[in-house]
């Protein structure tokens, strides 16, 4: 076995060491790289700055845990967002692992924004059935959630007073780490023409590119990166900034580890042919 | 009847819930009002079901000893903390089920999902071959898009991720378009079958 065949056979282990090594470092000692936003970001943010003061705009935490550390820091900054421009937000719950990270992200950011609960922003808690809830929505708010989280009747929430229905809510921000905007494009967006933007994961991004060709998304944050493109627009650096120099080193090193792994697999190739030869 | 009846529901239903659509009288809108609140139920009650089969499914898993029922031990725990916590202290914040929730699923499921990113580099690793033309061109646009999802760009150019935002606005839309309207005639002709009662794998097992 020579020296390429054995690289292509190097015991994992190795390179589970330097993952955690370039995820670890960088988070110790940052390296401060700066980020540049993408059309798709900007586009959320400007559809949020375009809206007058007093807007509702629902934020939908359709993710559980598991896509946490790429969907919370965009939902952070979608809120702060929000507060800082004075429009109230309505957060609810399409997905069962959700209503906690929800709870938790929704009492942080209005305490640290001073948004008052009730008035600058309700929280609807989890409500089983996707896209029957969403089409729910549409025709009535009270109707498919008839109480907050909390067991408090909404029609008691000064900004559920306003709202009936799509008609009512400026922008729908649907958070997800699964197909959830795709029943949001179907149901809300096509049937009752509502405004949606998304936040997904990194490996979902590409799948949403047709809707924002269509118009049918007017945004897509797309991952980490999406969520520090949008705390740079928002001028509030926070986690998702903080991991992109672990991304990057991270995606550097699997880059360079396909690449020499293809050079190895030529030379091995090449070898063998040789020795048939 | 007991196949029969179902399919005549699904029949008229589908059939009534496809006519709605393009009908914008109040009586219609009333309809499609109610159904939505029925649907509701029934995914509510759907989910009660699933609830009680699952627990039903690790108890006999237990009982017959059967392969790995150590963990069922560990899965009837952890729905059993749940529904106590839950429906015995509320889902408040400081509420017990949300420390389970905070401190041990949150902890487990973002563990489990991080374990990707050792497993990708590994795997991209060994089988990320550019063997073929095929190959070779999924290889340079996945490294592309991989380098131009990260911030490079001060240190190579603004070329990268725009590059990185082409190939995802272009080539990757129009192959995940084609995917995408596949997907949909596929769904409806799926839809058809199940309303015309050709398709009846939904009722189940066969008597």
């Amino acid at each position: 076995m020579n020296l390429y065949e054995k690289f292509l056979k190097i015991d994992r282990r190795y390179i589970f060491i330097l993952v955690a090594i370039g995820v670890i470092v960088p988070l110790v000692a940052p390296l401060g790289l700066a980020v540049t936003t993408s059309p798709p970001v900007e586009n959320v943010y400007n559809a949020i700055e375009e809206l007058p003061p007093g807007t509702p705009v629902m934020v939908s935490v359709d993710y559980d845990p598991s896509t946490q550390p790429e969907l919370s820091p965009m939902t952070v900054a979608v809120l702060r967002h929000c507060f800082s421009r004075d429009l109230p937000v309505i957060i609810t719950v399409l997905h069962p692992g959700g209503p906690g990270l929800a709870l938790e992200i929704s009492d942080r950011i209005s305490q640290e924004m001073g948004a008052e609960y009730g008035e600058d922003y309700v929280f609807l808690g989890y409500k089983v059935g996707g896209s029957a809830v969403i089409l729910s929505m549409g025709q009535d708010f009270h109707v498919s959630f008839p109480a907050d989280y909390f067991n408090t009747p909404i029609d008691d929430l000064p900004l559920m007073n306003d709202v009936k229905n799509y008609n009512d809510v400026g922008l729908v921000v649907t958070m997800s780490g699964s197909t959830f905007p795709d029943f949001w494009v179907a149901y809300a967006h096509e049937r009752y023409g509502q405004e949606i933007a998304a936040g997904v994961t990194a490996v979902m991004a590409a799948d949403y590119y047709p809707y924002l060709q269509t118009g049918q998304l007017v945004g897509l944050i797309g991952g980490l990166k999406g969520a520090a493109e949008y705390e740079k627009l928002i001028n509030r650096p926070s986690d998702g900034l903080k991991g992109m120099d672990a991304q990057t080193i991270v995606h550097l090193f699997i880059v360079v580890m396909i690449l020499l792994g293809n050079i190895a697999f030529i030379f091995v190739q090449r070898a063998k042919k040789r020795e048939e030869a | 009847m007991r196949r029969e009846l179902p399919l005549a529901i699904c029949f008229i239903m589908g059939l009534i819930m496809a006519v709605q659509f393009f009908i914008p009288h109040a009586y219609s809108q009333w309809l499609f009002d109610n159904m939505l609140k029925w649907l509701i139920i029934v995914l509510t009650f759907a989910m009660i079901l699933g609830i009680g089969n699952l627990i039903k499914l690790h108890i006999q898993k237990v009982q017959r000893r059967r392969r790995d029922w150590v963990y069922s031990i560990v899965a009837l725990f952890g729905i059993g903390a749940s529904l106590v916590t839950g429906f015995g202290w509320g889902i408040e914040a400081d509420s017990p089920f949300m420390v389970l929730y905070n401190y041990v699923q949150i902890p487990m499921q973002a563990t489990m999902f991080s374990l990707l990113a050792f497993y990708i580099a590994s795997a991209a690793f060994r089988t990320f071959r550019a063997r073929t033309v095929e190959a070779t061109l999924l290889l340079v646009a996945a490294v592309i898009v991989m380098l131009g999802r990260v911030p490079l760009e001060s240190i190579v150019g603004q070329w990268l991720p725009d590059l990185a935002e082409w190939i995802l606005d272009y080539p990757n839309m129009a192959a995940k378009r084609g995917i995408m309207i596949g997907i949909g005639l596929g769904a409806i002709s799926t839809a058809l079958k199940i309303i015309l009662g050709i398709e009846r794998s939904w009722l189940g097992g066969g008597d």
